[in-house]
């Protein structure tokens, strides 16, 4: 859809911007909707994977032979039952994919890269009896020293994860194999020069640990392989063509043969974009010929899937007195994990495109280490590297005695102005959200004593990519609207308005569904912020194309030109010299669709190469007891740039969310690591996510500014809301206590510490 | 063993549940279960035989005299705070048994099961021991009684022996001008375990100073600790800074913690002093205004 066909600034919409009850809701409040687990055949095995004691080590060989006399024991798969998918990085778009890396992540091949790395499954017909042969499958293995952190990483002598592995990517790389995967840096104007010119520099190091996802459903599947050959999964995921392409190739089956449902889904947050257990689950089924559901506990969701990257990083500042950047740079250690891919080339991307500056060198690097395999966390990379850029932003407000909002705005992008990475930016809001932040009552509220504030401000790009809807009207004037796109965030609900704001009908009158591979289009997971902007535009598209249909059926009845028809609100209107004729609603026109040329159904999919980025800004009022370490985040209010929000409960929801994740980040979550590599806290006991007692209500400003790419002026949401809260925490820890802390999480002993030794140690 | 194997029985009284435990080794107490069935998930193994409790009416029943009380001890904790004359009396007591889990967990978790599964980071202990509770053991020969001070022998360890079991709880009536406090640090504000407690109860004389005082921390050594010298700093005083200090420092000596992921040792014998004050001074207004 081209921009003329927007009509976001003038259009009055009528349903659009309404907060109706989502169509999954009563279901999902009475238990009654089903979830990955809850999902079951006759006859059905149970599945369990086997996983690495080790953080490091080669396998020199399995014997699964006990295990598979263990009674009530179907199937043992192993490396041996997959096939040898060779490590290959294929780039796509800003990132890439490797698929032998893939299939190893799922079953470990030559090594295990991580403790609980999985190298085997049993398929057994109670779960006991599946742990019970796990435990009798022999493995010979040749220990290896693990690489457990970033220094021993990039040791000169570091036992190298990936023989062969050379650096790929920008400037000089080292020689040989390494544990640096890859080097990214984006460069503009003369950055000696830049630092010359400058009146002040801010500097820091700065660290963030791995973080969990911590979505609230653990993984499960469901997988059925029939006698024909042809596949059923089961699953929750954020993308039910990601799971068929992944099983296909992780498997080796033809594709065409996998048919994947995608369940209803607790939550991913790029988590569930990756598959873990679901190919094997197919192979197993293939082998004990039964479907075969695997579930993964929570500890297993800890230490075999997620999580996003711990990071070491250098960043600096610029400035000349009256406040304007002139070179800003960076060096970010990202942690990969098992394989190469962490988010570092996003982080680095977003880090200092929210303002202007010639001069800039941003410098990353992927580092593998022998930690789980990282996979994407809504904005992948952004959080942390806003981290290091807000905090010092906020350092150089004190330095030069400027309001940090002022600041911000002062060397804020706007309209045509260049992003690190290359392009202009389009019609964007980061300004206006800003000032909307700046004008917000809480802004200007007294702080108490041991209180202090933080702003903190975040961009993401937002995705656009592959998506697919259809429409099709019942009899009775109803319709059902119908996309491939798992709905974590209140998609549906967004859906069925804008379907309903087309047609002219109440939403409740518009069913929306989730469909299988088989059952619709193409469309690429529920991520990066895409779904209601992209499928969206598919859905609005489809849609028209159904009214034309219904105008037409009313052209035909009445025996006049098509042109003369118009749709108002639900009715089929003729004009010009048909005025006489009157109009005809929905519902005459369905119930006549069987004499009028018969059903109506029109399908529409969209590619859009762009979309519309999100900038927001975050306040954070933090109360820190001065005796303990303990702090409290009594005031947070999230302002963010939505475009046009469809359904605002949901565009709120995904505001607080963002900012409850950010929050945990800041403050407590971090994944504790014994001497051999192995996580200390599995769990979400000792794995501190903030429960909802730790937070205030989140306050939420929707800003919209209309995106000119979407028919509504829709701007992807979901990312940018944890881009600023660990940076906005952060600056209230630092106003509150008086200390920078360049090191997450923020805890209380780590806290306590800071304040007990004035600083040395945070 | 299994749960697949497991036996489950619910005896409705004391002879029948501790005839049972007396003859099956692999039995256990099963009480609210929120730490049983817990560890059993975590891969401790199920006992031979759950000796379900609940259904005994000795161990859900609530007695308040003069002498004081006497509770079942199978009674939930959200029974025992939503009672409002033991928060009255008790409120020391009333708050460490509405910080174990949330409300849900509150549903079913004991104060039976909190101080039998003997964890030094146990909430209702430190607030028992502060105010002299004693267990009622039921047992093969007979019935006996063990302040609850005296109960745990370390991490995981009790003085019960194989047939026995707690019945129920009894907690003296407080003295006039007397009251209790308890206060627990964690990270979050709830769903977390104690890093450190402190219950801390004095009793003032007629001139408002304290006359006597029991302070008590949990999670700093392998069971919850008597700390003496802080009682003994606090008595004769009025909670001057003096006093405080005195106390903050003799918990801060008395403290033995590990390092672990809930906290380093440097972090918890800091927290067990300020603890130590802060409960104090609850339990001083509490029974000034008494
Ligand atoms: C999510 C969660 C949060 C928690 N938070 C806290 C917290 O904040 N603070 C805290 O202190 N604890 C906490 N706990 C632990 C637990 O809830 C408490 O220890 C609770 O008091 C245990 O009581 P229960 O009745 O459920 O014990 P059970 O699990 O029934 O029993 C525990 C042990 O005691 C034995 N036992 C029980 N009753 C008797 C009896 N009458 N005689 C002999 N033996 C007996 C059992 O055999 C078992 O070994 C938490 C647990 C969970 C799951």
């Amino acid at each position: 859809m081209s921009a003329d066909t927007n009509e976001g600034q003038e259009r009055k919409f009528k349903r659009i911007g309404t907060r109706p009850i989502r169509h999954d809701g009563l279901d999902k409040v009475t238990g009654r909707a089903r979830f990955g687990a809850d999902y079951a055949l006759p006859g059905m095995l149970h599945g369990v994977m086997v996983r690495s004691p080790y953080a490091h080590a080669r396998i020199l060989s399995i014997d699964i032979s006990q295990a598979e006399k263990v009674p009530g024991v179907r199937a043992v798969v192993t490396r041996d039952d997959f096939p040898d998918v060779p490590i290959g990085w294929i780039p796509a778009g800003s990132t890439g994919v490797d698929l032998g890396a893939n299939a190893r992540t799922v079953m470990a091949r030559e090594k295990v890269l991580f403790h609980g790395h999985a190298f085997a499954a049993v398929a057994a017909t109670t779960e006991l009896a599946a742990r019970e042969a796990g435990k009798l499958i022999k493995v010979e293995w040749e220990v290896l020293t693990p690489v457990l952190s970033l220094e021993q990483a990039l040791a000169k002598d570091a036992p190298i994860l990936h023989e062969g592995q050379e650096t790929k990517g920008d400037h000089p790389t080292p020689e040989g194999d390494s544990n640096i995967a890859n080097q990214v840096c984006f460069e503009g104007g003369d950055i000696a020069a830049g630092f010359e010119e400058a009146d002040v520099i801010v500097e820091g190091h700065f660290e963030t640990p791995m973080v969990h996802q911590g979505y609230i459903e653990p993984h499960a599947c469901l997988a059925n392989v029939r006698e024909d050959g042809t596949c059923e999964v089961w699953c929750p995921t954020q993308g039910a063509f990601g799971v068929k392409g992944e099983v296909a190739s992780i498997a080796g089956i033809e594709p065409s043969l996998v048919k994947v449902t995608p369940t209803e889904i607790g939550g991913g947050f790029g988590g569930k974009i990756p598959v873990y257990i679901e190919p094997v689950a197919v192979v197993l089924s293939r082998k004990a010929a039964r479907p075969v559901k695997i579930t993964m506990s929570r500890e297993e969701v800890f230490r075999g899937s997620g999580p996003t990257s711990g990071s070491r990083m250098w960043a600096r500042i610029g400035a000349k007195s009256d406040g304007t950047f002139v070179a800003v740079e960076t060096k970010f250690d990202f942690e990969a994990g098992a394989f190469r891919g962490s988010p570092v080339g996003a982080a680095c991307m977003t880090v200092f495109s929210p303002y202007n500056c010639e001069n800039f060198r941003i410098f990353g690097r992927d580092i593998v280490l022998n930690k789980p395999r990282v996979a994407a966390y809504r904005a992948p990379g952004a959080p942390i590297g806003a981290f290091a850029a807000e905090s010092l932003i906020d350092e150089l407000a004190m330095k030069l005695d400027r309001n940090p909002i002022d600041l911000r705005i002062q060397n804020a992008v706007a309209e045509g102005d260049r992003a690190k990475y290359g392009p202009r930016f389009g019609t964007i809001g980061f300004k206006e959200v800003l000032e909307a932040t700046r004008s917000h009552p809480h802004y200007k509220a007294e702080l108490g004593p041991n209180q202090g504030r933080g702003v903190a401000a975040g961009f993401w790009f937002n995705a656009g990519m592959q998506s697919s809807a259809t429409v099709s009207v019942n009899d009775d004037g109803s319709a059902v609207v119908r996309t491939g796109n798992p709905d974590i965030g209140g998609s549906r609900a967004s859906m069925a308005l804008m379907c309903a704001e087309e047609l002219g009908v109440d939403v409740a009158r518009v069913r929306p569904l989730v469909g299988d591979t088989d059952s619709v289009g193409y469309c690429d997971p529920t991520g990066g912020s895409r779904v209601t902007y992209a499928t969206g535009m598919a859905v609005i598209e489809a849609t028209r194309q159904v009214v034309d249909h219904l105008r037409a059926r009313a052209a035909t009845i009445w025996d006049i030109e098509l042109d003369a028809v118009e749709w108002q609100d639900g009715n089929a209107v003729a004009i010009n010299g048909s005025a006489e004729k009157g109009s005809m609603s929905l519902e005459d026109i369905a119930r006549k669709m069987r004499l009028t040329g018969g059903p109506i159904v029109s399908s529409a999919s969209v590619n859009p190469p762009a979309a519309g980025p999100g900038f927001g800004v975050h306040v954070c009022d933090l109360e820190v007891d001065p005796e303990t370490g303990v702090s409290k985040v009594i005031r947070y209010t999230v302002v963010q740039d939505a475009g046009k929000a469809i359904h605002p409960t949901y565009v709120e929801g995904q505001y607080q969310g963002g900012a409850a994740q950010g929050i945990g980040w800041a403050l407590n979550e971090e994944y504790l690591w014994d001497a051999e590599g192995k996580v200390e806290n599995a769990g979400f006991l000792d794995y501190r996510i903030p429960v909802a007692s730790d937070l205030p209500m989140i306050d939420t400003v929707i800003v919209e500014v209309a995106n000119p790419l979407h028919p509504y002026g829709v701007r992807g949401v979901g990312e940018t809301p944890i881009v600023p809260p660990l940076g906005a925490v952060a600056n209230a820890m630092r106003h509150a206590t008086g200390i920078r802390f360049h090191r997450l999480p923020m805890s209380p002993p780590r806290v306590l510490d800071a304040l007990d030794s004035d600083g040395a140690s945070s | 063993m299994t749960l697949e194997t497991s036996r489950f029985e619910s005896p409705t009284d004391v002879e029948g549940a501790v005839a049972l435990l007396a003859a099956e080794g692999g039995a256990k107490v099963l009480s609210g279960g929120t730490d049983l069935l817990v560890q059993m998930r975590l891969g401790a193994g199920a006992p031979q035989v759950f000796v379900d409790v609940k259904r005994i009416p000795r161990l859900m029943a609530v007695r308040l005299g003069s002498e004081g009380l006497t509770i079942g001890a199978s009674v939930p904790a959200a029974e025992i705070f939503e009672n409002e004359s033991i928060r009255s009396l008790w409120p020391g007591v009333a708050e460490a048994t509405d910080l174990i889990g949330s409300t849900q967990v509150q549903g079913r978790a004991t104060w039976s099961g909190n101080l039998c599964n003997a964890s030094p980071a146990a909430d209702s202990v430190p607030a028992l021991m502060a105010c002299g509770a004693v267990a009622v053991i039921a047992g093969p020969s007979g019935e006996r009684r063990v302040s609850v001070d005296a109960f745990i022998k370390g991490p995981g360890k009790t003085v019960l022996r194989r047939g026995e079991l707690v019945v129920e709880f009894e907690i003296p009536a407080p003295p006039p001008r007397s009251a209790d406090a308890y206060l627990r640090l964690i990270p979050r504000t709830e769903m977390d375990i104690a890093v450190v407690g402190a219950g801390v109860q004095v009793e003032l004389d007629d001139g408002g100073a304290i006359a006597s005082a029991r302070v008590v921390l949990g999670a700093v050594a392998p069971t919850a600790l008597f700390v003496e010298a802080a009682a003994s700093a606090l008595i004769g005083s009025r909670l001057e800074d003096a006093a405080l200090d005195a106390a903050a420092a003799a918990s801060r000596a008395a403290a033995t913690p590990i390092d672990d992921r809930r906290g380093t040792i440097a972090y918890r014998k800091k927290i067990a002093g300020v603890l130590t004050t802060r409960a104090a001074k609850i339990a001083f207004e509490r029974a000034q205004a008494r």
